[in-house]
């Protein structure tokens, strides 16, 4: 649904130039949740105000429903009537909500409504309907100064929606709201997405975002992505930052002679009494160290950090046998050997 | 002096300060208003980006702005001619008037449209609206109040330059005032004027404060309303200041 290939962005402010976009190929799937996560000035914003031409790739190409916005922004810095067309199209919401101070809840969702010259009866019917949509039918009297950064939050989404887009960029939209409301807000965008078949495109530098609410996932590091792809996809890559991010697992090493191992159950796996196994028929004793277990899109997840006596060498056997039960291991202070297995 | 010996002079000086003031305030706004939003869309990363009209534009309104307005009086005359064909009456007075309140009044909606948030200019491109549809739909609305405000000190700068315009025969309160009361020694009758312009720059200044607060406040928006420009223009808007923190 959006494609990059090859976008950079290169800002150049007196004679200074910052390379925010450094060859970015990102691939977002119909109807998914897509999170963009990485440190401030990762080039996440850049990423998404790229992808509906708010700002002018340097080079590289986007297209977005099958159509090449890059091609339809012509030269000039402003944008040009097709240009424009596909941008309605395209949702967008805010970390700082954005909403027109002079107007009230329901003149802000209509005014995307205006721009498209929809007629005004038309118009209120519609922002009524995507205000009980977004659960603020009492507000639309309102201004929105008078409300809750919730409840900004849910205009500006219901403003997003008032174009009828397919598609709904987030930079940071919860970023500004405290744990309780970002939680409503991202099941209202869950919900959306399902109910609508939105596909959504979100920017967050909250881990617990992306767990929540997204299908696929995204790390960005100095303009880059360095890690892509399905949660569950991402959970299956061995040594993967944003698998260990989203999953984070705590306990240390008790002693030297001992090989500690992230062991991580998905699927039909997770049923199995697995450890209990493996003490059994090698007779040793494990301990288990840390264990967190988490849903993500519909799948249980588990992981467990467990501790075998022994160095590394002496545990060859057991670790293959937990392989072999289609579970993914990870020697944790064991990269090297790791890698080399890994290009067997 | 008798009252009633006064009373007909005051009057009509009323009237023809109140024309030379409506109509050179309408003119400033007419013409302020796009060159003050021509000075923002204009500029360095602005809508309409143009680095050599921004100059031009930059330029003019400073020379106007800092002119000494006797000085400009008597630089229009031939302008003033030309335009209502001749240099004395109410009508003459208008022209220097006007055009030295266009840059007065340009300068105050510059600043009063610079505040408006980036980021509501940035929501309205993403819903597919152009340069004329931010400046109608955004810019000018949500900068309203300070607007308002702006109209408000230029409406007060032009009563001022109004009694030096009248002086040079435009007639109304500042001529009354330099006739009878300097050159005739009519003491009271000065002091009269004196006091109906304290009330009517008191009175606009009120109706002024008050509209803008009354739209500032119909937002629901926290933080002092804007007032006049001149005095509050260096202070931050610390509503402004948090919102960027
Ligand atoms: N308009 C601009 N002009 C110059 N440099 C910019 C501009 N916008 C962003 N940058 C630079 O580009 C880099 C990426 O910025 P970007 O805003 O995309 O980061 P980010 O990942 O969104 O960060 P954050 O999490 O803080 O929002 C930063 O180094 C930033 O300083
Ligand atoms: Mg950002």
């Amino acid at each position: 649904m959006i494609t990059t290939s090859g976008l950079t962005k290169v800002y150049r402010s007196r004679g200074r130039e910052v390379t925010a976009l450094d060859g970015v190929d990102l691939h977002v799937r119909e109807g998914e949740v897509y999170g963009v996560i990485g440190q401030s000035g990762a080039g996440k914003s850049s990423l998404i105000r790229c992808v509906n031409l708010l700002e002018r790739p340097t080079s590289g190409t986007v297209t977005v429903a099958g159509q090449d916005l890059t091609a339809l922004a012509g030269r000039g810095p402003r944008a040009g009537k097709e240009l424009r067309q596909a941008r309605s199209r395209i949702g967008m919401v805010f970390q700082h909500f954005n909403l027109l101070s002079s107007r009230t809840v329901q003149d802000n969702v209509e005014l995307p409504l205006e721009i498209l010259g929809v007629s005004g009866k038309e118009r209120s019917r519609k922002a009524l309907a995507l205000l009980d949509l977004v659960g603020l039918a009492d507000k639309a009297k309102s201004y929105p100064a008078q409300l809750s950064g919730g409840q900004k939050q849910r205009v500006g989404i219901a403003r997003a929606l008032a174009g009828d887009p397919k598609v709904l960029l987030s930079d940071e939209a919860t970023s500004a709201l405290d744990p309780e409301t970002t939680r409503s807000i991202l099941q209202l965008l869950r919900d959306l997405n399902q109910q609508l078949g939105l596909t959504v495109l979100l920017i967050t530098h909250e881990m617990d975002v992306v767990k929540s609410v997204c299908d696929s996932a995204a790390l960005m590091e100095k303009g880059r992505i360095v890690e892509s792809g399905t949660v569950s996809e991402l959970l299956a890559t061995p040594g993967s930052e944003l698998a260990a991010a989203l999953f984070p697992l705590s306990g240390e090493r008790t002693g030297a002679e001992r090989t500690v191992v992230d062991v991580t159950f998905h699927g039909e796996a997770a049923t199995r009494p697995v450890i209990s196994q493996l003490s059994r028929t090698y007779n040793i004793d494990i301990s288990i160290l840390g264990a967190a277990i988490d849903t993500v899109g519909g799948l249980q997840i588990g992981r467990m950090r467990i501790e075998l006596p022994g160095r590394y060498e002496d545990n060859v056997v057991p670790i293959g046998f937990l392989r072999e039960q289609g579970l993914q291991i990870d020697v944790v202070g064991q990269e090297a050997v790791l890698v080399k297995e890994g290009a067997k | 002096m008798t009252w009633s010996e006064m009373q007909p002079l005051l009057s009509q000086a009323c009237s023809e300060t109140f024309d030379m003031v409506l109509w050179s305030t309408l003119i400033a706004v007419v013409v302020g208003l796009p060159l003050g939003l021509l000075l923002v869309l204009t500029d360095r990363g602005g809508l309409l980006q143009n680095v050599v009209a921004n100059k031009v534009i930059g330029q003019i309104v400073n020379v106007g702005r800092s002119l000494p307005f006797i000085i400009l009086m008597v630089a229009l005359m031939s302008f003033t001619r030309w335009v209502t064909g001749t240099t004395i009456g109410t009508a003459a007075a208008v022209v220097p008037l006007a055009i030295g309140g266009i840059p007065f009044f340009a300068r105050l909606v510059e600043t009063a449209v610079r505040e408006v948030d980036g980021g509501l200019v940035e929501a309205v491109q993403s819903m597919g609206g152009n340069t004329w549809t931010i400046v109608r739909k955004v810019l000018v609305p949500e900068s309203l109040p300070s607007l308002i405000a702006s109209t408000t000190t230029t409406v007060i700068a032009l009563i001022g330059y109004s009694a030096m315009a009248g002086t040079v025969g435009g007639g109304g309160l500042g001529d009354l005032a330099v006739r009878y009361g300097y050159q005739r020694f009519e003491t009271e009758l000065m002091w009269i004027t004196v006091a109906i312009l304290a009330v009517v720059i008191s009175l606009i200044q009120f109706a002024g404060d008050f509209a803008a607060r009354a739209l500032h406040r119909r937002g629901g928006r926290s933080g002092p309303a804007p007032r006049l420009r001149f005095l509050k223009a260096a202070e931050p808007d610390p509503a402004e200041a948090g919102k960027a923190a």
